[in-house]
């Protein structure tokens, strides 16, 4: 054999860790980026963001939404890691955050359980922790210093309040509601609280609430739950979505069954009876558009601009105020209709907007 | 030169990994700085892929014997799902839920072993239906995610192994110890043991001469079958106690848990040096193949590129090159 072989094996070598040394970027700005990421402005307050993954349009608003807010040129430096529905990627995401001296860490945790070790190891090295939308199930609520986001179980609650609002408007009975929910990743909080709500409203007023099966937030997945929930549940009348994306999934399997989604579920012609949809988020136009063709008939908003509300409870802490546990931040419904103009959750009333063509 | 030339390929290719695992991490010291240079940063990794090495082992040992196993990330799902059942809903003990990973992997090694080597069955398919049954078994055994909440196991699972005078002091100027978990010793006695017995004992050159061609093999007197037999049970048994190690690291029961990490271990297993025509492969390779795989994943995502698919064609690329690599040492020979 000639060295030939051996010298391109070694330049083949070179190549590589060439790659590996600036992180595979062939973008001039790279170096840049790498620059500063070493030396964050000398005095940047360091942002660790460990999200849970990009499932939904809910999910890219909300990591948005905290990229806009802590930018290099207000003073901060953001290292955002993507978790890819991975406990474990967040967990070594955090465990990253606390090695690089990070000032704060905003976590969105993609199951509600196994965080107290990491988020021990957190507390252990001074560095508070924000919950970020989702929350945790943790021994000591001290492992945290707050939570920021929506409060799953009241949405729901709103949700079943307007159906049930609803309902009473059109004449129609408690006992002919036929229900399948279609729930979010199973375990997640807001799956939990969505799921819960509809539960207690369906015992209280005696809803037939069929089935619930997991269609993991995604269009795809709602869709073909919604095909074999059909399939199997000929009079099914409302379908609750928890959020957007199975929504439109959802909407899909309907018209390919051949029926209708609307809000048009007591008339006295079978066929031109439609299949309720209700759903969550309310932050992709998509799903704004299908309400104001009245597929779907109600959608109670997760708002995702999270940001602001971080970055505020940042600037109070440094100046010592201590921020209550839950913060929770305002959330419209929207609806098809008007036949509903406001719905009461434990003695407050919240608007229906009504969104029209 | 002629050294080079002399060198086998499993040797050759094991010093390639090393290399580039090395120049890598000095790279990333150099260019992205403090938060490599801490030693905790490197036992994260460890700690973070304890459970990776382990099955990664196995899967080296199963493709040296020219075939593949792509169940091993249901079987440590099924194995985190299962004694967390036991552990919570049946009050069970830490030694009774480490047999049941170790039953588990045994069975599949069976059974999968069976097949592949008496029966003759491509390994690709019956590992195939092997990752089909776990997942859909761990989701029979219970459908929800939980955290394990049994005190004996908890005390275990937080259980640190300090590293003495490896520790740092952060900005806020709190010393934090340098550990590593309980997952990492057994890693590394795994890689140890399967070390050495590749290395000396009759039944890991078995796994080298059946790997390397199967007729040649037969004629030596080697039981084809029943090393590639015993090569499964070990990769199975190997699922078992990595699923057990996951478990740990983790401390909850999951049907999504593992996702990919088949996956994964092919992917260190390559870049470890280890081929997927068999014949070649190296447990210390493995062990760097991991570090390399985690070292890089951390490289892009400190170089600011966060999106998640930045890694996964980081990762491409790496094992493109190895692979190269891989083609062009055996062409060596043939010139």
């Amino acid at each position: 054999m000639n060295g030939s072989g051996i010298r391109r094996i070694l330049s083949i070598l070179l190549i590589l860790s060439i790659i590996a040394a600036t992180g595979c970027g062939n973008r001039p700005v790279a170096a840049t980026d790498v620059l500063s990421v070493e030396e964050p402005d000398a005095g940047n307050t360091i942002i660790g963001f460990s999200q849970l993954g990009a499932e939904s349009d809910y999910r890219s608003a909300n990591s948005e939404s905290i990229k806009n807010v802590f930018i290099r040129s207000m003073g901060y430096t953001l290292m955002f890691e993507d978790g890819q529905q991975k406990q474990s990627n967040q967990i070594r995401a955090i465990r990253k955050f606390i090695q690089s001296d990070a000032d704060y860490i905003l976590l969105s945790p993609v199951t509600e359980t196994g965080w107290d070790t990491v988020l021990m190891e957190a507390k252990d090295a001074g560095i508070p922790v924000i919950l970020v939308d989702r929350t945790v199930e943790v021994e000591s609520d001290g492992l945290y210093l707050c939570h920021v986001g929506s409060d799953f179980y009241l949405e729901a609650q709103k949700a079943c309040e307007w159906l049930k609002a609803y309902i009473d408007a059109i004449g129609m009975k408690d006992e002919d509601v036929h229900i399948v929910d279609l729930q979010g990743t199973l375990g997640s909080s807001a799956q939990i609280g969505r799921t819960l709500g509809l539960k207690m409203a369906a015992a209280k007023y005696g809803w037939d609430l069929k089935a619930a099966v997991a269609a993991d937030f995604t269009q795809a997945k709602g869709r073909e739950v919604m095909k074999q929930l059909y399939t199997k549940y000929k009079d099914i009348n409302v379908v609750y979505c928890e959020n957007d994306n199975e929504a439109l999934g959802a909407i899909e399997a309907i018209e390919a069954a051949g029926r209708h989604p609307g809000s048009d579920i007591n008339n006295r012609n079978v066929l031109k009876r439609s299949i309720m949809v209700m759903s969550f988020d309310g932050v992709s136009q998509a799903a704004i558009d299908m309400v104001k063709e009245d597929k779907i008939s109600c959608i109670v908003e997760c708002n995702p601009d999270l940001g602001p509300d971080v970055k505020n409870i940042i600037k109070d802490y440094e100046s010592g105020v201590i921020p209550p546990k839950d913060i929770y931040v305002d959330e419209k419904i929207y609806s098809s209709n008007g036949r509903v103009e406001s719905v009461s959750v434990n003695g407050v009333d919240y608007e229906v907007t009504v969104l029209k063509k | 030169m002629k050294k080079l030339k002399n060198m086998t390929d499993t040797n050759l290719l094991l010093a390639i990994t090393i290399v580039v695992f090395f120049l890598m991490y000095i790279g990333a010291v150099v260019i992205l700085g403090k938060g490599f240079l801490k030693p905790q940063n490197f036992f994260n990794i460890l700690n973070t892929n304890a459970a990776l090495i382990i099955t990664s082992v196995g899967m080296s040992i199963v493709m040296i014997t020219g075939g593949i196993d792509i169940s091993v990330g249901g079987v440590a799902a099924l194995v985190s799902m299962s004694c967390a059942v036991y552990l919570d809903y049946h009050n069970g003990s830490v030694a009774g839920s480490i047999l049941i990973a170790l039953a588990i992997g045994l069975l599949y090694g069976l059974v999968q072993g069976y097949l592949v080597a008496y029966l003759d069955i491509q390994p690709f398919i019956v590992s195939l239906a092997g990752m089909f049954f776990a997942r859909g078994m761990t989701t029979i055994v219970n459908t929800k995610p939980f955290n394990v909440a049994n005190e004996a196991f908890v005390a275990l699972k937080n259980t640190r192994i300090i590293v003495p005078g490896m520790g740092s002091t952060n900005k806020k100027g709190m010393y934090i110890d340098a550990y590593v978990e309980i997952g990492v010793i057994v890693a590394l006695i795994v890689v140890v043991l399967f070390f050495l017995v590749l290395r000396y004992l009759k039944l890991g050159r078995n796994f080298y001469a059946v790997g390397g061609n199967k007729q040649s093999a037969l004629m030596l007197g080697i039981n084809v079958k029943r090393t590639k037999f015993i090569s499964h049970i070990i990769c199975s048994m190997l699922a078992g106690i990595g699923g057990y190690v996951y478990f740990l690291h983790v401390g909850s029961g999951s049907a999504s848990h593992a996702m990919g990490m088949e996956m994964n271990a092919i992917a260190s297993s390559i870049i470890g040096g280890t081929m997927l025509t068999g014949g070649v492969g190296n447990i210390i390779g493995t062990l760097f193949g991991v570090l390399s795989l985690s070292t890089i994943q951390n490289i892009v995502t400190s170089a600011g590129f966060d999106q998640a698919w930045w890694t996964g064609i980081t990762i491409a690329a790496m094992l493109c090159i190895f692979l190269v690599i891989q083609s062009l040492v055996i062409a060596r020979k043939n010139k």
